[in-house]
C-alpha cells in the first residue's frame, strides 16, 4: 500500500514538474524536420559549422520511420505548427496539396536572384523534381518549391567477383544477354537477381524502366489518361519481362515477400550477382562488406535502339514553410547546404550523390558511375500526371502474381485495365 | 516388480515432458541468445560469421549504442512515462473498475460497454484530428500530454480486467468497513485496492511493455529531442538506408533489460494474482 | 458434485454487496469521472472525427468532400478487404486452436509439481517481450529460401535438408499456400506467452481437494481433465479467447515484417489494407470507413462470443 502511494506521489510530482512545454523557439533558431537517420550525424556536424559562421542555431529534428515522418507532418500542417524546413515525403499530388493549401514557398525568385547562381549550381533532373511547370495538372502556380540536398538513381548493381566465377567478362547489354548469364550464374549455383520486390514502390520502378523502353513516355502517358488500354501489346510486353525473368529463374528464391532491407544485406554478403537498387546502397554495402567489389549500369534494354530511363532525381529535398516567421534564414541555410563545401562534406559522410553539380568530379569511382545516369534519369515526380494509385497496387500484384507463376501476363493487362476503367468512371463521376 | 515398472513409467513420462519443455524453452531463448551473441560482433561479421559464440566480446557496441542513441536521455524519459503512465492508469482504472463493479450510478452499464467495445475499434487515422486537438489544448510537445495520450490507450483493458477481479471481491469485507464507518473512496483504497495488488500486477505488467514499446504516438506528439522515449533511438539504428545490426543489437538488449527486470518483480504477483482470481473471476 | 465455480467473468452483472441510495449516484459518479473525462477527450472525439471523417473524401490534405455513405458502399463491394477479413479469422483461428492448446499444455505441465517450473515460467513469456525487430529480423533468416554456395541459408530449410528429405524445401513466404501459414504460426509464437501465463494461474485456483476426491472415486487421469479441469477453466478460457482474438485479428506489424508489402493480395489483413488506403492511396475517408466496419464485426464477434459462454455456464 505505501508502495502505491509513494508510486502515486511521484506520479504527481512528475506531471508538475514536466507538464509546462518547452518555450517557443527564439527568432535566430530555425527548425528542420527530417526523416534521414543516417544523415543524421552529418547535419547535425553542418548545422554546428552554420552556428559558427552565421550565428543562426539550426534545430534538427529527426523522425524515423519515414511512415511517422510521414503523418506527423500531415498532422502538423493541419494543425498549423509546420517547421520552418520540412519534407514532404508523398505522392506528386499530395505535394501539389500542401502547395495549394500555402504550406510551401516557391523558392524560384531565390533560385533566379544572382542571375540564376543557384539554380545553375544544382543538378537539372533534381531541380525538376521539385518544379510545378505552367498549366500543370495539379493546378498548381508555376514555381520551384523545393531544395534538393541530394541525388540518387536506381540502377542494376553487379557483383564482379560473381560474374567472374560464372565465367561473365562483362556485364549484359541486351536483354538477351542478361538472361544468358541469368543461365551461367544458375549453373554455377549462384542467384541472379535479388531486389526488394516486397516493396511496391521497386516493382513499380522496375516495371516502369521496362514501360520507358518498350512503350515511350507518351504512350505511357496516353495510357494513364485512359487513351490508351493496358491490354495493348506493348504492356502485355512489359509483363511479360517478368514471366521471362522468372521462367528463367532469374528471381532469387522468395524475391516478392523480400524488404529492400533483406534485398541489401542479401547482395553485401554476395547470395546473389546482381541487385536492382538505388544509390543510397552504396552506403550499405559498404559497411556490410567493404571487399565488395561491384559495378553498375542502367537495366539492359529490351529496344536496344531506345535508351534505358532509371527511375532517379533529387534523393531527398527540403521545403521551406510558407507561413515561418524565419522564411528568408531557412532559404539562406538551405542555399548554404547546396553549396560546393558541404556538398562535398555530405556526400563524403554518407555515400550520397550530391545535388551539387559543381562538386561532382571529386567523389568516388562508384558514385560517379552512379551519376552517369542521371542524363536518362526519369521520375513519378517530373511526369505530366501520374496513374491512379489503385491501379499502381493492382499493377505491383500482378506482377508479383506473373512472378510466383499465379497469373498470365494478359490475364493481369486484364485486371489492371478493368480497375483503370473503374477509377476513370468515378472519377467522371 | 510392480514398482519398478512404475518408476521406470514415471521416469519416462518426466523425460519426455521435460524434452517437450525443453524444446519450447530453446525456441523461446533463441532470439534472445542470437540478439546477445549479434550484439557482440560487427556489421561485417554479423551474418557471415555462422558461430554462435562470438570470438571476442565487442562490449564496443553498447558503448556506441547508449553514447549514439542518446540513450542516457531516452531511458530516462522513458523511465518516466513508463512510471506515470503505469500509475495514472493503476488510480483511474481502479476508480472506475471499482464504481463499475460495487457502486451504482445511472448509465453505469451502457459506459462499461463503451469502454470494452473502444477496446476493439483501432483508430487509424485518428491521428489528424488528436494531434489538431492536443494542439489546441497546447498539450503536444509536451510529456504531460503524451501521458494522458498513453492512460488512455491502456484504460480500457485494464478497467477490464480490474472489474473482473473486483466482481469476485467478497461482499463481507466491504460490508464490515461501511459497518466500521468507511465511504466508498475508503473502502476503494484500504479494501479494495490492497485486495486487488495480484490484479493490479497484471495491469502494470501490461501498461508498462505497451509504454516502454511505445513509439508512434511519441513521434507524433513529441518534437525535442529531449522528451523522445527510447524506442526512438531504436529507429535511429533500424533506418530505411543504414542499419547497423550490432550496435541496434546492442540498443535492443539494453532496451530488454528494465522490462524482463519488471516482468521478474511482477512475476510472482501475476501468478498469484490470477490465482487470487483476477482473471478467473 | 463437482460444480465449477463459474462467477462472473467478463462484464458480470451479478453484483453483490452494498447498494446505494439513490443520492449518492452523483457522488459514485465522480469514481468513473476521471475515466471518462481521459477517455472522452482522448477516444470518443476523435473516435467521432474518425466516423465523420469515414462520410468523406479527403487525402490527407486540404478540403474535404461529402461523400455521404460512398465509402461504406464500396467497402461492401471491396472484394479484397473481405478477404483480408478472411486471412485475419485463418490467423486467429490458428491462434485460437494451435496457439492456445500450446499455451494449455505448457500451462498443464508448469502445473505440476515439476523440476525448473520457475525457470520455464520466466522464459514462456519472453516472446511477448522480445522486440518486433528481433522478431522480424530472426523470423526472415529462419524461413529464408535462398542458397550460397549450394547451403540453404534459412535455418528451416537447411534443417530440412540435414535431415534428408531435400524435396521438403520450401519457398516459405513466397508461396501463397505456406505464407499465410507461416505468418499464424509466428504470429502464436510470439503470442502464446499471454496464454500460457493467464491459464497457468487459472489451473493453480482450481482446488487440489477436488482431485484428490476424484482419485478416490477412481476417476482417471483423462475423465479429471474433462470433468474437472475444463469446466473449471471456462471463465479463463473465455478470457484467453476474447484476448486472442483482439491481439490476432489486428495483426500487422509481424506482417509488415515477415512479407513487407504482402505476397500478392494473400496475406493482406484488415489493418494492413486500412494502412495501404490511408498512406499507399490517400484515401482517409475510405480508411476510416474500413476501420468503423472493422470495429463493428470485431464488437459483435466478442458480445456473440461472451452471449455463447454464458449459456454454456448455465448450462
Amino acid at each position: 500500500m505505501k508502495k502505491i502511494g509513494f508510486l502515486a506521489c511521484c506520479a504527481f510530482l512528475a506531471f508538475a514538474s514536466f507538464g509546462c512545454g518547452p518555450a517557443k523557439a527564439p527568432a535566430n533558431e530555425i527548425e528542420v524536420w527530417h526523416w534521414m537517420t543516417d544523415r543524421q550525424d552529418a547535419l547535425e556536424a553542418l548545422a554546428g559549422k552554420y552556428e559558427q559562421q552565421t550565428g543562426i542555431k539550426v534545430k534538427l529534428v529527426l523522425f524515423a520511420p519515414s511512415d511517422a515522418y510521414t503523418q506527423k507532418v500531415l498532422a502538423a500542417a493541419q494543425a498549423g505548427v509546420l517547421p520552418d524546413i520540412f519534407g514532404i515525403l508523398d505522392k506528386r499530388a499530395i505535394v501539389a496539396s500542401f502547395i495549394k493549401e500555402g504550406y510551401v514557398m516557391d523558392l524560384a525568385p531565390a533560385f533566379r536572384a544572382d542571375g540564376g547562381a543557384w539554380e545553375k549550381s544544382l543538378s537539372v533532373k533534381a531541380v525538376d523534381n521539385n518544379r510545378f511547370t505552367a498549366s500543370n495538372v495539379y493546378q498548381v502556380p508555376a514555381g520551384i518549391y523545393g531544395v534538393p540536398i541530394d541525388v540518387s538513381n536506381v540502377q542494376l548493381i553487379y557483383n564482379r567477383a560473381l560474374l567472374k566465377k560464372a565465367g561473365i567478362v562483362r556485364p549484359p547489354a541486351t536483354f538477351e544477354d542478361l538472361l544468358k548469364d541469368v543461365d551461367a550464374l544458375r549453373r554455377v549455383g549462384i542467384s541472379p537477381l535479388v531486389t526488394g520486390f516486397g516493396e511496391m514502390w521497386i516493382v513499380d520502378c522496375f516495371a516502369s524502366n521496362y514501360a520507358f523502353n518498350i512503350l515511350g513516355e507518351p504512350k505511357i502517358m496516353a495510357t494513364f489518361r485512359g487513351e490508351v488500354p493496358y491490354t495493348d501489346p506493348e504492356w502485355v510486353a512489359v509483363f511479360n519481362v517478368f514471366k521471362t525473368l522468372a521462367g528463367r529463374k532469374a528471381f532469387i528464391e522468395g524475391i516478392v515477400t523480400k524488404g529492400n532491407k533483406y534485398a541489401e544485406q542479401d547482395f553485401a554478403l554476395e547470395r546473389a550477382a546482381f541487385s536492382f537498387d538505388g544509390s543510397w546502397a552504396v552506403n550499405i554495402y559498404k559497411s556490410m562488406n567493404p571487399n565488395l567489389d561491384f559495378g553498375v549500369m542502367p537495366l539492359p534494354a529490351i529496344k536496344p535502339a531506345t535508351p534505358m530511363r532509371v527511375w532517379g532525381g533529387a534523393g531527398s529535398s527540403f521545403v521551406v514553410n510558407n507561413r515561418s516567421a524565419n522564411r528568408d534564414k531557412a532559404v539562406a541555410f538551405l542555399r548554404w547546404l547546396t553549396a560546393a563545401p558541404q556538398q562535398v562534406y555530405l556526400s563524403a559522410q554518407t555515400n550520397n550523390l550530391p545535388s551539387n553539380c559543381e562538386v561532382n568530379a571529386g567523389v568516388s569511382r562508384i558514385l560517379g558511375d552512379f551519376l552517369k545516369a542521371m542524363e536518362n534519369a526519369t521520375h513519378p515526380a517530373v511526369w505530366e500526371l501520374n496513374e491512379d494509385p489503385l491501379v499502381i497496387e493492382t499493377f505491383d500484384k500482378g506482377i508479383q502474381a506473373i512472378i510466383i507463376g499465379e497469373k498470365e501476363p494478359e490475364q493481369v493487362a486484364r485486371d489492371v485495365q478493368a480497375v483503370k476503367a473503374r477509377q476513370m468512371a468515378r472519377q467522371k463521376k | 516388480m510392480f514398482r519398478n515398472r512404475y518408476a521406470i513409467e514415471s521416469f519416462c513420462k518426466s523425460t519426455a515432458l521435460h524434452l517437450f519443455l525443453m524444446a519450447m524453452t530453446v525456441a523461446c531463448l533463441f532470439p534472445v541468445f542470437w540478439m546477445l551473441r549479434s550484439s557482440f560482433m560487427s556489421n561485417t561479421t554479423i551474418f557471415v560469421d555462422q558461430s554462435l559464440i562470438p570470438r571476442e566480446l565487442n562490449w564496443h557496441n553498447y558503448a556506441l549504442a547508449w553514447t549514439r542513441g542518446n540513450f542516457g536521455v531516452y531511458f530516462f524519459n522513458s523511465m518516466v512515462y513508463t512510471v506515470c503512465v503505469v500509475t495514472g492508469i493503476v488510480l483511474v482504472a481502479s476508480l472506475a473498475a471499482f464504481a463499475f463493479s460495487r457502486l451504482s450510478f445511472p448509465g453505469r452499464n451502457v459506459l462499461f460497454y463503451i469502454f470494452i467495445a473502444a477496446m476493439m475499434i483501432p483508430l487509424p487515422g485518428s491521428f489528424v484530428p488528436l494531434f489538431v486537438m492536443m494542439n489546441k489544448l497546447h498539450l503536444t510537445n509536451t510529456r504531460f500530454g503524451y501521458i494522458l495520450c498513453m492512460i488512455n490507450v491502456g484504460l480500457p483493458l485494464s478497467i477490464f480486467l480490474l472489474k473482473t477481479f473486483f466482481d469476485k471481491m467478497p461482499s463481507d469485507l466491504e460490508d464490515a468497513a461501511r459497518i466500521d464507518g468507511c465511504n466508498s473512496l475508503q473502502i476503494w483504497w484500504h479494501v479494495a485496492m490492497p485486495l486487488a495488488a495480484p490484479a493490479l500486477a497484471v495491469v502494470v505488467i501490461y501498461n508498462a511493455l505497451n509504454v516502454w514499446n511505445e513509439y508512434i504516438l511519441a513521434a507524433l506528439l513529441l518534437n525535442e529531442n529531449d522528451l523522445m522515449p527510447l524506442q526512438r533511438g531504436l529507429m535511429v539504428f533500424n533506418g530505411a538506408y543504414q542499419v547497423d545490426y550490432p550496435v541496434l543489437m546492442a540498443g535492443l538488449t539494453i532496451t530488454a533489460v528494465p522490462i524482463i527486470g519488471i516482468y521478474l518483480l511482477m512475476q510472482k504477483h501475476i501468478v498469484k494474482g490470477l490465482s487470487s482470481g483476477a482473471l478467473v473471476g | 458434485m463437482i460444480r465449477p465455480d463459474t462467477g462472473n467473468v467478463i462484464m458480470g452483472q451479478n453484483f453483490s454487496g452494498y447498494r446505494p441510495p439513490a443520492r449518492d449516484a452523483f457522488r459514485n459518479f465522480l469514481f468513473v469521472l476521471p475515466a471518462v473525462a481521459i477517455f472522452a477527450v482522448f477516444y470518443i472525439y476523435p473516435f467521432c472525427e474518425l466516423f465523420n471523417l469515414s462520410l468523406h473524401q479527403w487525402p490527407g490534405i486540404g478540403p474535404k468532400t461529402f461523400v455521404g455513405l460512398r465509402n461504406f458502399q464500396e467497402l461492401l463491394g471491396d472484394k479484397v478487404w473481405w478477404s483480408a477479413m478472411g486471412h485475419a479469422g485463418y490467423i486467429t483461428l490458428i491462434a485460437l486452436t494451435f496457439q492456445n492448446a500450446l499455451a494449455f499444455a505448457l500451462a498443464l505441465a508448469c502445473d505440476r509439481e515439476i523440476r525448473l517450473k520457475r525457470f520455464y515460467r520466466l522464459v514462456f513469456f519472453i516472446p511477448p517481450v522480445l522486440s518486433e525487430i528481433v522478431v522480424g529480423i530472426l523470423w526472415n533468416w529462419i524461413l529464408n529460401s535462398g542458397t550460397q554456395g549450394g547451403q540453404q541459408i534459412g535455418l528451416l530449410n537447411n534443417f530440412i535438408v540435414q535431415t534428408g528429405f531435400p524435396n521438403l524445401v520450401h519457398n516459405w513466404l513466397s508461396d501463397p499456400a505456406t505464407a499465410l501459414t507461416c505468418i499464424a504460426v509466428v504470429h502464436a509464437w510470439k503470442g502464446f506467452g499471454w496464454g500460457f501465463i493467464m491459464l497457468l494461474a487459472g489451473l493453480q485456483t482450481i482446488d487440489r481437494q477436488l482431485y484428490d476426491a476424484a482419485k478416490v472415486d477412481g476417476a482417471g487421469g483423462w475423465s479429471m481433465f474433462c470433468n474437472i479441469t475444463i469446466p473449471m477453466m471456462i471463465p479463463v478460457i473465455l478470457l484467453v479467447v476474447i484476448l486472442t482474438i483482439l491481439g490476432s485479428m489486428q495483426v500487422f506489424v509481424l506482417i509488415l515484417s515477415l512479407v513487407n508489402q504482402g505476397l500478392v493480395y494473400h496475406t493482406e489483413v484488415p489493418v494492413t489494407r486500412i494502412l495501404a488506403s490511408m498512406s499507399g492511396m490517400n484515401q482517409f475517408g475510405y480508411a476510416c470507413a474500413q476501420a468503423v466496419i472493422f470495429g463493428v464485426i470485431l464488437v459483435a464477434a466478442s458480445f456473440t462470443l461472451k452471449a455463447i459462454f454464458n449459456r454454456l455456464r448455465q448450462a
